[in-house]
């Protein structure tokens, strides 16, 4: 069900008028009206969230994003599916900054479960989560911070049958898998299926970030072919520290929604190569 | 006598164990290769996925003239 005239009369009522720290005017709904309203008149969260944006009323989740993004943007937000492939290290952190964002819908892929190894860095995994698939941490997590969001579970790996069928329907993919034929297998299907991708890869310190469009020629830029890439890479002996981690998938989530949005420029056919041993940050040029 | 001259050079991940002491100012011969400059250093070639000159992607068979920035990747998968 739509939200009426009915709904956006109340969402007008129940706003109030605010200012930001700066003294900028604004006029906010807070989340637990929100809910008040989604419970009395049968409408989800998202469709009274985009309701009171179309009446440029904020809702106050969203205030601090309000200088970034207009009411417009925040809905386009709200109405974009991105798919998240890998819900471990990069995966965590992109699914926790989409979810606070107000993606309205996530895609979430991993067949894997927590383990103790994981605790260092994936934000996902909790002690008492070991054995727990990734997905339903994941969509507990998200159910938590924002309502807002629809989850759509896919309790396993991505391989060449089910990719495109997987990522069909998304605005946009993020790569947060961790191994290097896994990231072939979802670029193919991405260009299969005209979607663009946003890939990245961590080993200790050391992280890289690139977005790929479906007539770019991507991962094997930085792979070399497919046929005789390794299926792992520095990754198995130098692990990968937490905040190397949060701050690539960090880079991941940005790129994300500067497509979504259209603004900014992205890393096509380039390369951010970072080295936090030496705080070195450098945007290559692949072609 | 051959002329000398110097790059600067950045190994990254697994390979920063063969970086030499004089990485920021390591002697070339003119005209040397990548190849050439990797196995110098050691590095087995499939561990130098990823070759950088100046901020762009080169390849082994680039040459160097000296005063380059050279920075080699291995491949990095992790997640």
């Amino acid at each position: 069900m739509k939200p009426d005239n009915g709904i956006k009369d109340r969402i007008r009522a129940l706003s109030k008028k605010k200012e930001l720290p700066d003294k900028t005017p604004y006029t906010g709904i807070s989340v637990n009206d929100i809910i008040d309203l989604s419970g009395n008149f049968g409408i989800s969260f998202r469709e009274i969230e985009i309701a009171a944006l179309e009446e440029e009323i904020i809702p106050e989740r969203y205030v601090r994003n309000m200088k970034s993004f207009s009411a417009t943007d925040q809905t386009t937000l709200l109405k974009s599916r991105i798919t998240i492939v890998g819900l471990g290290g990069l995966g965590g952190v992109v699914t926790e900054i989409l979810t606070r964002m107000g993606i309205g819908s996530l895609n979430l892929v991993d067949g894997d479960v927590f383990e103790e190894s994981n605790l260092n860095r994936q934000y996902l995994c909790r002690e008492n989560l070991i054995s727990t698939p990734k997905t339903d941490a994941a969509e507990k997590r998200i159910k938590e911070i924002n309502s807002s969001v629809t989850v759509r579970k896919h309790s396993e790996y991505i391989n060449e049958e089910n990719a495109e069928g997987i990522i069909g329907d998304s605005d946009t993919v993020i790569d947060c898998l961790d191994s290097l034929t896994g990231r072939f297998v979802l670029e193919r299907a991405s260009k299969k299926a005209g979607r663009r991708l946003v890939s990245a890869a961590v080993a200790g310190s050391y992280g890289h970030i690139t977005t790929i469009f479906p007539e770019d020629p991507g991962l094997k830029l930085i792979y070399g072919d497919p046929e005789n890439a390794p299926n792992k890479g520095a990754e198995t002996s130098l692990g990968a520290l937490s905040h190397c981690v949060s701050l690539v998938a960090s880079l991941e989530a940005s790129e994300a929604i500067k497509i979504i949005l259209g603004k900014g420029s992205l890393l096509r056919n380039r390369l951010l190569v970072i080295d936090l041993n030496d705080n070195s940050f450098e945007t290559m040029q692949l072609i | 006598m051959k002329k000398q001259a110097y790059i600067t050079l950045k190994l990254f991940a697994t390979l920063g164990k063969f970086t030499p002491d004089s990485a920021d100012n390591y002697p070339v011969e003119p005209g040397t290769s990548i190849r050439d400059l990797i196995a110098g250093l050691k590095i087995p070639e499939e561990k130098a996925k990823l070759i950088f000159i100046d901020g762009v992607k080169g390849e082994l068979d680039s040459t160097l003239n000296g005063g380059e920035r050279i920075g080699i990747f291995p491949p990095v998968g992790g997640g």
